[in-house]
């Protein structure tokens, strides 16, 4: 068995420009790993969407990636305001996003429920006024 | 069709990525919303946008798109490009609008692919 290959990455809250910046980077070492392009995609989505998630709505975070044998973890953590309402936020087109996120390309509430199509398992943890953990699997 | 014939179909100017002309591309689609754009495409190779930001080219890269087509004469910061040549991404302008450069591709034989597969 092979040592699991982990990244870890600090994501900046306060500048939109770099969102999506460690999803690119994950993408390349994922290709220079010798990942299958299927299996890369969904990673690389799911995290994009995350990782975006985490500027627009919470002001930045941590994203970490662990690569095993078995599966790809992402795991997005973040000390935002939380989502008050896990489920209404899952349901495609659900957003709380304004005008100026709009026209930055972004808040048609369609992340959530794109990161559950590409990944095997996700899971949700938050609490309001405190923050968000995303945990997300792809088997390999 | 190869995508220096896009660029020719557009009669647009080739701004990053030039090492990557002779590739390949059957499909392509036109948002400015990339929330769309990762939601809705699939296996697209060309995307055509009137949105300038770095975000542009990262969802290019997600998607495993071969090259962005900013229209309207929009002009791509040198981060993008920078960001383009990086991901080997094709990136052009072209001083058509949205509408009538997906009209052109359209028209010379690119569909939109859905998410089955379907046109
Ligand atoms: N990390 C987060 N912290 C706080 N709220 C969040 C977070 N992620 C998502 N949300 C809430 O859930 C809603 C739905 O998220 P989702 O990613 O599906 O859509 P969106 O980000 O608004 O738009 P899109 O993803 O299509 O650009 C958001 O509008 C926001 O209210
Ligand atoms: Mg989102």
């Amino acid at each position: 068995m092979s040592d699991a290959v982990k990244f870890h990455f600090e994501v900046d809250g306060s500048d939109f420009s770099s969102a999506g910046a460690a999803s690119v980077m994950v993408k390349k070492k994922l290709r220079q790993l010798g990942y299958p392009p299927d299996i890369i995609r969904k990673v690389s989505i799911a995290m994009y969407e995350g990782e975006i998630n985490m500027v627009i709505h919470a002001n930045g975070g941590t994203a970490d990636v662990e690569v095993s044998d078995e599966e790809i973890v992402i795991t997005l953590s973040d000390r935002g305001p939380g989502i008050p309402n896990v489920e209404l936020a899952m349901q495609e087109g659900y957003s709380t996003a304004r005008e100026n996120i709009r026209n930055l390309g972004f808040g048609a509430g369609m992340g959530l429920p794109n990161m559950k199509k590409y990944t095997d398992s996700m899971k949700i943890d938050t609490v309001v006024g405190e923050g968000t953990t995303i945990t997300m699997t792809v088997k390999l | 069709m190869k995508i220096k014939e896009i660029r020719d179909l557009l009669g647009a100017e080739v701004l990053a990525g030039e090492e990557n002309l002779e590739n390949d591309v059957t499909s392509a689609c036109c948002s400015d919303m990339m929330s769309d754009v990762l939601a809705y495409v699939k296996d697209q190779g060309v995307l055509i946008t009137g949105l300038i930001n770095p975000q542009v080219i990262r969802t290019a890269n997600m998607m495993d798109m071969l090259c962005v087509v900013f229209v309207r004469s929009k002009t791509p910061t040198d981060e993008m490009l920078e960001l383009a040549n990086e991901c080997g991404i094709v990136v052009m302008k072209s001083d058509k609008r949205a509408f009538e450069a997906s009209g052109i591709l359209y028209s010379n034989g690119f569909a939109p692919k859905t998410e089955d597969g379907n046109v």
